[in-house]
């Protein structure tokens, strides 16, 4: 390329971020290359990859220091708010309790507009009216609601411009995800894995919101991996998909964590190794045709729910560049897996475990289920959740909130399924040093911890992946549910139950700085640029909180 | 009275249906206050026993806010009092013209004798004027059509009554609502920007501008701040006759959102 030929290029190249700063079509190509555009945050996971990076570098270890608030957003609902807002050139895209939409001016917090949906009454779920966010494509918004629709919204104006219905909210399927948008379809899942729902994944015409494709996470009889249900378990053999997938465009493949199968704690009663629950698919993006499957839990007794967001790395594996998968699991492993054929590359426990000796080498756990009343281990929030990870492509090392040194023991009853009706088939306890302790529930119900360490506390692990060993980690007194946000100034970003806001060196661990923001902090922080400033935002009880550096 | 109003209704159950269902002729796309409370001496005896008092005593069915099941159009409504629905308990009446007028005059008024009964004509005949000749569409948005620059109304029969859809048509500048009104806005910088206002506070604005770019602005940054009082919209007055009216009255009252 010649000088002149360079320097036009870079026009044409600024020409268009002139207009795209302007424009708001969100195209396909746009999320595709989001890294593109570190100003916005296009996705849920901030990119395909779903690794919470952002290349923007105005925040480094040695100024972060200076961060001080410049807006706050209070929310109107009460209840853990679990959503990762959008920004999309300058707007600020979020959901709130329990299915309203609102876009703000992300430089001042200001709203310019609230979409406000009702569920219908019949609408049920299990763990809070939750939502965790929403999908763009042009200048439509998409959001999966409670009583299972999905609706299209004017992203200009907060008008609905399509309503489909997804499932059958009176058999307690709901929607709490964010959609995934990719090319001309909008992918959802659907959650009810307490409720003895038949899970699926839906991709939906972005345009119409007629159903393009649906996969089934639990295979109907004489389909492949029926042969891991007995008898008609998979009517009601739950298999849910509440969390984001992600996807690969070379590939295209698209990843999707599947829920734990129903009854939650009583295997006996659903004989076989109950595919795909606790499982990760790879779907075709165009057809929704299973292409591969990893299951991490067969024959699941404890709800370990394998919803946590798929994470895309490229690594270098033995020596041989590798399209790879990093997935902390509910279940206490840490796996790496080839992302091209679903093969297993490594596994090994990241907090205690005892359902399970350790994986075969194929990855299969060989399960040791404790006897009646003992502890097992992790507990039934597991060793993490669904809180979203960080991949650092610059320190090579995945980052997730853990829970360690908490257990729970199990309660496992024969229950008969009844549409729409709890279907979990026996129960589970905290494991407390005295009869009738405060346990861990699943969110902060009381400024004061009277619960304490000893029921467990969170940490923040730094996973090599090469190794499937800690590099470091750094410990909270409370459990947290926190995601994470990595920086190009190897900075992580994350939170907890206590509500501080930290600041780590990612590459040591070493907290650089932290705000008291009061709240439990359930999302991950999103970054975003405006007008050369950069911002770190991120949700803190009823609080959604923007910071950048003083001026 | 009482047994009046038996044998009335009772020749009306039994009453052959009519071909037609005729209204009488209003001013100015609204019937007259003779006319309400007419209908409000009707539906006592009439209607009631099914209804009830407030017009709410069937399922799906709220005559006084203007919630049906099956009815659009005044002419609807007539046609329905005059032939029934079988099978559901709806019979036939057998009602004058005059009377007939009454009964929907009372209906569209909200069952309020003190406020204005508006005509509601035909919904696609309406739509056809939204379109054309009322010339709606070229600033309204209505289901993902049209432009921004004006309210989105996807769902203004859902939120508006029929008066006040009748008033915003007749009268914009009465009916604007103050967060809506249009501002022009000269930055520091030079740039001129026209709007509609959708948020403010003391220190910052926020709009749509001409060109459907959501901005947010800081009041510092800028040169001149006007909010006008005028509505960008014309007055229909003149341009459409009292059928017309009733029929763009008619699809407004249609748009109930999603």
């Amino acid at each position: 390329m010649t000088h002149t030929r360079k320097a036009l290029a870079l026009l044409v190249g600024l020409l268009l971020l002139a207009a795209n700063s302007t424009a708001q079509n969100v195209t396909p190509e746009r999320i595709l290359n989001a890294a593109r555009e570190p100003q916005n945050w296009l996705t849920y996971g901030g990119g395909y990859a779903s690794n919470r990076y952002t290349p923007l570098k105005q925040i480094t270890p040695q100024n972060v220091k200076n961060l001080e608030h410049q807006w706050v957003l209070q929310g109107q609902v009460l209840g853990a708010w679990q959503s990762t807002p959008l920004v999309v050139d300058g707007i600020m895209y979020v959901t709130e309790r329990p299915n309203d939409v609102l876009a703000l001016d992300a430089k001042t917090g200001r709203a310019f507009w609230v979409y406000r949906y009702n569920n219908s009454a019949d609408q049920r779920v299990c763990c809070g009216a939750n939502n965790r966010g929403l999908a763009i494509h042009g200048d439509t918004l998409f959001m999966g609601t409670l009583d299972a629709h999905l609706v299209a919204i004017d992203a200009k104006n907060g008008q609905p411009i399509w309503n489909t219905t997804v499932a059958d909210s009176k058999l307690a399927y709901s929607i709490t995800m964010a959609p995934l948008v990719i090319k001309d379809k909008v992918i959802v899942g659907v959650g009810g894995g307490e409720y003895g729902i038949r899970g699926f994944i839906a991709a939906y015409d972005v345009h119409t919101g007629k159903e393009a494709w649906k996969f089934y996470t639990i295979p109907a009889p004489g389909e492949p991996g029926s042969e891991t249900w007995q008898g008609d378990d998979w009517v009601h053999g739950g298999a849910s998909v509440w969390v984001t997938g992600s996807y690969d465009a070379e590939l295209n493949l698209t990843y999707w964590g599947v829920g734990n199968p129903g009854p939650d704690w009583n295997s006996a009663q659903r004989p076989g190794d109950n595919l795909y629950s606790d499982s990760v698919v790879a779907l075709d993006a165009d057809t929704g045709k299973l292409k591969w499957h990893f299951q991490f839990t067969p024959n699941d007794n404890y709800d370990y729910d394998s919803v946590q967001v798929p994470v895309l790395a490229d690594l270098t594996w033995q020596g041989k560049p590798t399209k790879a998968m990093l997935w902390a699991n509910r279940n206490g492993f840490f796996y790496v897996l080839d992302r091209v054929t679903g093969k297993f590359l490594l596994g090994l426990p990241f907090a205690k475990v005892n359902w399970a000796s350790g994986l075969d080498k194929n990855g299969r756990p060989i399960q040791t289920p404790q006897p009646v009343g003992a502890p097992t281990w992790p507990g039934n929030q597991g060793g993490t959740n669904w809180y979203t990870p960080s991949w650092s492509p610059r320190t090579q090392l995945f980052y997730f909130s853990a829970w360690e040194g908490y257990s729970s023991i199990y309660r496992h009853e024969e229950q008969q399924w009844e549409i729409g009706r709890n279907f979990s088939g026996g129960g589970h306890k905290v494991v407390t040093p005295v009869p009738d302790a405060p346990g861990i529930g699943i969110g902060r119900r009381t400024p004061v911890n009277n619960w304490t360490d000893v029921v467990g506390h969170g940490t923040v692990i730094a996973m090599d992946p090469q190794t499937g060993q800690r590099r470091w980690a750094f410990e909270q007194y409370d459990v947290t549910d926190s995601g994470m946000l990595t920086t190009a100034t190897d900075l992580l970003f994350t939170g907890g139950r206590e509500g501080y806001f930290y600041a780590l060196d990612a590459r040591t661990g070493k907290q650089l700085w932290r705000a008291a923001l009061g709240g439990q902090i359930v999302n991950g922080a999103v970054s975003y640029e405006i007008d050369g400033r950069q911002y770190i935002a991120i949700i803190s009880g009823n609080d959604l909180v923007a910071f950048a550096l003083r001026q | 009275m009482i047994r009046i109003t038996f044998v009335l209704a009772a020749f009306a159950t039994f009453a052959s249906t009519p071909a037609g269902a005729q209204l009488l002729n209003q001013d100015h796309g609204q019937y007259s206050r003779a006319d309400i409370e007419a209908g409000q001496r009707l539906y006592g005896p009439q209607c009631q026993v099914c209804h009830g008092a407030t017009g709410d005593g069937v399922a799906g069915i709220d005559l006084r806010l203007g919630k049906f099941r099956r009815v659009t159009s005044d002419e609807d409504i007539a046609r329905i009092v005059t032939s029934g629905i079988p099978g559901v308990g709806m019979p036939p009446f057998k009602f004058q013209t005059a009377e007939l007028t009454s009964i929907v005059a009372f209906i569209r008024a909200g069952f309020d004798p003190a406020s204005a009964a508006v005509r509601v004509g035909n919904p696609d005949r309406g739509r056809a004027l939204f379109a054309g000749k009322a010339e709606c569409a070229s600033c309204h948005r209505v289901n993902g059509r049209g432009p921004r620059l004006a309210p989105d109304l996807s769902d203004i029969g859902a939120i508006r009554t029929l008066a006040a859809l009748q008033r915003a048509v007749l009268e914009p500048n009465e009916s604007l609502l103050p967060i809506h009104r249009p501002v022009r806005i000269v930055t520091k910088g030079g740039e001129t920007i026209r709007g509609r206002r959708l948020n403010e506070d003391t220190f910052t604005v926020q709009l749509i501008d001409d060109k459907e770019r959501l901005r947010s602005l800081t009041k510092a940054d800028l040169k001149q701040y006007t909010v006008e009082t005028t509505a960008a919209m014309p007055s229909v007055k003149g341009k459409l006759t009292d059928d017309e009216l009733a029929d763009l009255i008619a699809y407004l009252t249609s748009l109930k959102g999603l």
